[in-house]
């Protein structure tokens, strides 16, 4: 697979290892957060982490879609597919995620719901045109670079008149997320330090790399966005260490094959068109930030579901034990979690982050649990 | 001579209704016109409700499967050939020879006749051209909306020639090698390409085929193979596993060779799901001592259902019972079993 | 938001699709969100909507960089 096959090179990854290796300095050390799930997965999936030197430290970060969805919403997204005549559209990632008592939108099929399974959101507007009798209902989730697929299937929609569809929206925000990390209680006390980031590959298609550069120049803080085949990634990883050995904090662009710093235009003014910001919204892990979530403009709410129907949100909180929140913040390892691998496993979840494809527990149980990492000394109490 | 019937049974148009389960007339034209026809045999001939057969002394070996795929037909196969395929191949993996085959049937009223009819052809098929006769059967059939079109249980049973030790789960040892014997994951993506709303498209078919002759040169070059067994559902991380969990040993896999088709590389990226939590239909895992190995590879290289076949890996000492991929890049990764199924995700 | 893959642009269709191949694979996307997409273009694929153009000239240099892994990384813009 072109493009693909090229960025997986085993040795040329040995020589990018050994070279972060020798740049890497002894004596400071190197906390880099990958803010994308994506990112994450890769990272483990290749065995990147076990080749880093120990003063480079990886700090997974809350940009795992599925993960940062409070339980609270995703009981609408069941009560929704529940009501009668009502057939919910959702991407495969969302079918497991646990929300109240161990239910999910699985369990909710099992009972009767009628949810499908779609791959993206013209598959559940095609549902909608040949099933007019059903109210179709698709299950909005993901950060910048899903927003525009959305933007468009509710344009046309709206266009065609079509009335037996609509949008549960929950896309978020990047820079949102990235503030709430830095401007946390945590970051500003000290328990949470980031060195600098390596920034989302695919959302910066959409949003360019000009959103970063107000994190880099008021946090001082690297960024350097990246693809996601493991050579991107350890290519992006050098790039953190020598700015960060040099004293730079700037906004570097290693995937510059697919990201420009301008963004996608067309896209930019799609997301613009179809939907506006919400003044709040709950994240799990990260509370309730500000300007940090989208829904449909007025225009298009009789595309918007949660117009359609009377579906109250209510918060819940997550499990006692889950500890998904302070791992999305960076807080904590998934090891650091008292029921990770134990009551919290892949196939009994008790958080998001365990059963996300793209969460970091996921991650870590699929392919590091037990592999024996050297210790690092993190800031973490307890 | 007159045809027993009144009416031939209208396989262009016509349905499955619940008269063809009742034990009737309509039922006996059903199984006599169709089945009987089709699998066409002197057991099944005498139409009683068993079939009698002489057996050697010896080990015997009785497996049964319930096929249930969604949907019936996909690129290469359908559930018919997929149920003579999988049960002589679950015989096959103790190392037997198939003897003979059972299926019975479960329809859903309305499900049309030209369908079922497409089916018992290719199930017939895959029977006369694997050597072994479907000698007895049953048909029920229940209200519409509680079937899915057609459920088909078979049933196998075979015989262990004298000299073969025995492949069976927990006799994989340290040391040993682990053979696959040819590509991975293409049932599964020929499924998953038939599948509404993937939309993609590939020339992957499905691999559904027998393998009771690949194991019947393999058993008498090396007669001690340690485990056989096929990686159906789950794929061969589940089939890996389970050997590991009962023979209480570990595995190290070198993931560059372990062979996958380019496209179900493509397909796997394009869906996010791993290959090796794919089903496979006409694929085995083999497990043998490893001085055993390089003459166990060239037997299977000569057969047409072995020509990729390849060793993946090596059985290890593991209290932990993990089975580990040596990547690409050197790193090792755990290959866990898939929880639920291999659904395809955006992140 | 990560699971999007480079392909190459097959065909290209009245409707705002085209048919893309992955390893051999073939796909139709929505073109909806890009413009100036030609046979024979690459384009970054996710959930079924290209998301931009893939620029050759720049995975090049991509490549090269990575393998010349040593040298002194440029400032990209």
């Amino acid at each position: 697979m072109k493009y693909i096959e090229e960025f997986r090179d085993g040795a040329v990854a040995r020589q990018l290892a050994d070279q972060i290796g020798r740049e890497a300095l002894a004596t400071r050390s190197y906390r880099l957060m990958e803010f994308c799930g994506g990112h994450t997965h890769s990272l483990w999936r290749y065995g990147i982490v076990q080749m880093l030197p120990s003063p480079v430290e990886m700090i997974h970060g809350p940009g795992c879609p599925v993960c940062v969805i409070p339980i609270g919403r995703l009981e609408q997204a069941i009560a929704l597919a529940r009501r009668p005549g009502v057939t919910l559209c959702t991407f495969g990632d969302m079918v497991r995620v646990p929300a109240r008592d161990r239910k999910s939108l699985l369990t909710a099929k099992s009972e009767g719901a009628d949810i499908r399974m779609v791959y993206g959101s013209s598959d559940a507007l095609r549902f909608a045109q040949e099933h007019l009798s059903r109210e179709v209902v698709f299950f909005a989730i993901g950060f910048e670079t899903t927003t525009p697929a959305t933007a468009v299937v509710v344009k046309q929609a709206a266009e065609s008149g079509l009335r037996n569809f609509s949008v549960f929206c929950n896309h978020v925000l990047t820079p949102s997320a990235i503030d709430a990390i830095l401007g946390s209680p945590d970051a500003r006390e000290g328990r949470i330090q980031v060195d600098g980031f390596v920034g989302p590959g695919h959302v910066s298609t959409i949003i360019g790399t000009a959103p970063y550069e107000r994190f880099a120049r008021d946090h001082r803080k690297p960024v350097v966005v990246s693809g996601f085949e493991p050579l991107d990634l350890m290519q992006s990883i050098l790039m953190l260490v020598r700015q960060l050995n040099e004293g730079r904090h700037e906004v570097e662009n290693e995937y510059t094959r697919a990201v420009v710093r301008d963004g996608n235009a067309r896209a930019i003014a799609l997301v613009e068109d179809v939907f506006e910001l919400r003044p709040s919204f709950e994240w799990r892990g990260l509370g309730t930030l500000p300007d940090s979530a989208l829904r449909l403009r007025e225009k298009y709410s009789a595309w918007d579901a949660e117009k359609k129907w009377d579906i109250p949100y209510e918060r819940v909180p997550d499990h006692k034990a889950c500890a998904c929140g302070e791992i999305l913040r960076g807080l904590k390892k998934p090891s650091d979690c008292k029921v990770f691998g134990t009551a919290c496993t892949p196939e009994s979840p008790v958080g998001s982050c365990m059963v996300s494809p793209e969460g970091s527990c996921a991650a870590y149980y699929a392919y590091g649990r037990l592999l024996e990492k050297r210790s690092k000394p993190t800031n973490v109490e307890g | 001579m007159a045809s027993k019937w009144n009416r031939r049974l209208d396989f262009g148009e016509g349905r499955v209704d619940m008269t063809h389960g009742s034990g009737g007339k309509a039922m006996a034209q059903l199984v006599d016109e169709l089945f009987v026809a089709a699998f066409d045999n002197p057991l099944l001939a005498k139409r009683n409700d068993q079939a009698m057969f002489d057996v050697p002394a010896g080990r015997m070996v009785m497996t049964t499967d319930g096929y249930v795929v969604s949907p019936l037909f996909f690129p290469g196969g359908d559930i018919g050939s997929l149920a003579v395929h999988g049960t002589i191949n679950d015989v096959a993996m103790a190392g037997a020879r198939p003897l003979h085959l059972a299926a019975s049937f479960i329809l859903e009223e309305g499900f049309p006749l030209e369908a079922l009819k497409r089916i018992v052809e290719s199930m017939a098929k895959a029977a006369r051209d694997a050597g072994v006769a479907i000698v007895t059967g049953d048909t029920k059939v229940v209200e519409k909306g509680k079937g899915d079109g057609v459920f088909i249980t078979t049933t196998g049973v075979g015989l262990v020639p004298p000299w073969v030790v025995g492949p069976s789960g927990e006799r994989a040892r340290p040391g040993d090698a682990v053979i696959v014997s040819g590509t991975i994951g293409d049932h599964g993506v020929a499924i998953l390409s038939s599948r509404e709303g993937l939309a993609f498209e590939t020339s992957i078919e499905s691999d559904s085929a027998p393998l009771h002759e690949l194991v019947a040169r393999m058993v008498e070059v090396v007669p001690d193979i340690h485990v056989l067994r096929d990686p159906t559902r789950g794929g061969l991380s589940a089939t890996l596993n389970e050997i590991a969990q009962q023979s209480g040993v570990g595995m190290l896999l070198d993931e560059r060779a372990i062979p996958v088709r380019g496209e179900v590389t493509a397909a796997c990226e394009l869906l996010g799901i791993d290959p090796l939590h794919l089903a496979n239909e006409g694929k085995l895992i083999a497990v043998c001592a490893a001085r055993n190995a390089a003459k166990l590879l060239e037997t299977m290289h000569a057969d047409p259902r072995g020509r990729d076949a390849a060793v993946i890996g090596t059985i290890t000492e593991d209290p932990h019972r993990f089975v580990q991929i040596d990547t690409v890049f050197g790193g090792k990764r755990i290959l866990d079993w898939l929880v639920g199924e291999a659904l395809p995700r955006i992140c | 938001m990560c699971l999007a893959l480079p392909a190459r642009v097959v065909a290209l269709h009245a409707d705002g699709t085209a048919t893309v191949s992955i390893g051999g694979l073939k796909k139709v996307v929505s073109l909806a969100l890009v413009d100036g997409v030609a046979e024979g273009d690459f384009v970054v694929v996710h959930t079924g909507f290209a998301l931009s153009k893939l620029d050759p000239a720049e995975a090049e240099k991509t490549l090269a960089l990575l393998r010349s892994a040593g040298a002194t990384t440029e400032q990209l813009p």
